[in-house]
């Protein structure tokens, strides 16, 4: 498979990104946020990091690269784009998914292992997953607080549209241990299509038992067998 | 004309703002025991030419629903509107 992965100025996760869709033996390529062809990668990739130094609001600027024009069409046509951390607040900011990203309850930044519970599987990035399986899966991120209005949420909920939601080690509710306070725990949802998916969380620094987990791995395999069975039917 | 304009960005009543309720909590441990809520937001001051207040203030609406403002989270206000003024 072929992963495509957005560099814009600021990025920082774009080589964990790429290190990690090789680890499990696909191609990465860089996307360049000036560049508007897509180089006919399978899935685009919205990396972590600080675009455009995040000024004004995280991943305001960003969504006006002419890279995202192209990622826009892309998604519209069904095509897989992740937002990873950074990447999820430019897709909310793209008007892709629903709700803002805002400042972490706690005020700080933080990094450290968090822990998610797979709440949909009917989608491509967790459909090798078991439903309310848990995952380790680290967060580093200062403005991950996901806020909508009600209305909103209830759509997510009854779409289920929620993917990962933050949870306690033992899969019980997180409480005050969440890592940023976003309501109903959310920490991962789905475009209606079920093809553009934003998570806080970073998967790809989770692909290596070296580095404490290697939950995230099973996301990348998701997406690979979903492309291959889509494959095998055009 | 050059028209300075200065725009505020709040967040939105029903969204919670840690950052004002730290500035609270300050203000009060310094002893103003007054303060009810604090929250805070930004002002984005701008300058641009327009033909009439009118064409300005249109133009600097559309700035803030085309990108100075997120209207999930943020609402805005503009807070001055002069004409003439110097360009710096």
């Amino acid at each position: 498979m072929r992963f495509g992965i957005a560099v814009f100025p600021g990025t920082w996760s774009d080589r964990d990104c790429a290190h990690a869709v090789k680890l499990d033996g696909h191609e990465a390529v860089e996307l360049w946020h000036k560049d508007r062809d897509l180089h006919g990668v399978d899935c685009v990739i919205l990396p972590g990091g600080f675009s455009y130094g995040d000024y004004l609001r995280t991943g305001a600027v960003a969504r006006f690269a002419p890279l995202m024009d192209s990622v826009q069409e892309f998604a519209a046509g069904g095509g897989l784009v992740w937002g990873i951390c950074n990447g999820f607040q430019v897709l909310c900011e793209a008007h892709m998914l629903p709700g803002a990203l805002v400042r972490n309850g706690s005020l700080q930044f933080r990094c450290e292992p968090s822990w998610l519970r797979v709440e949909s599987t009917d989608t491509a990035y967790t459909g090798a997953l078991r439903s309310g399986q848990v995952l380790q899966i680290p967060v580093s991120h200062g403005e991950g607080r996901f806020v909508a209005d009600a209305a909103t949420l209830d759509l997510l909920e009854e779409q289920r549209r929620v993917v990962f939601r933050y949870v306690a080690p033992d899969g019980g509710a997180v409480g005050e241990a969440s890592p940023n306070g976003s309501l109903r725990d959310i920490a991962g949802i789905v475009s209606e299509g079920r093809n553009v998916l934003g998570m806080m969380p970073h998967p790809e620094r989770a692909c290596e038992q070296l580095l404490g987990s290697a939950d995230g791995m099973e996301l990348i395999r998701s997406v690979a067998a979903s492309l291959s069975r889509t494959a095998s039917f055009a | 004309m050059i028209y300075a304009v200065e725009v505020a960005v709040t967040l939105k009543p029903v969204v919670n703002d840690p950052q004002g309720l730290v500035v609270r909590d300050g203000l009060r441990q310094l002893g103003f025991s007054q303060v009810r809520s604090a929250r805070v937001g930004k002002v984005i001051a701008l300058e641009l030419e327009a033909s009439s207040d009118g064409e300005a203030r249109a133009a600097v609406v559309e700035m803030c629903e085309k990108l100075l403002r997120n209207p999930v989270i943020e609402d805005f206000h503009i807070e001055s509107l002069v004409a003439g003024a110097e360009v710096g």
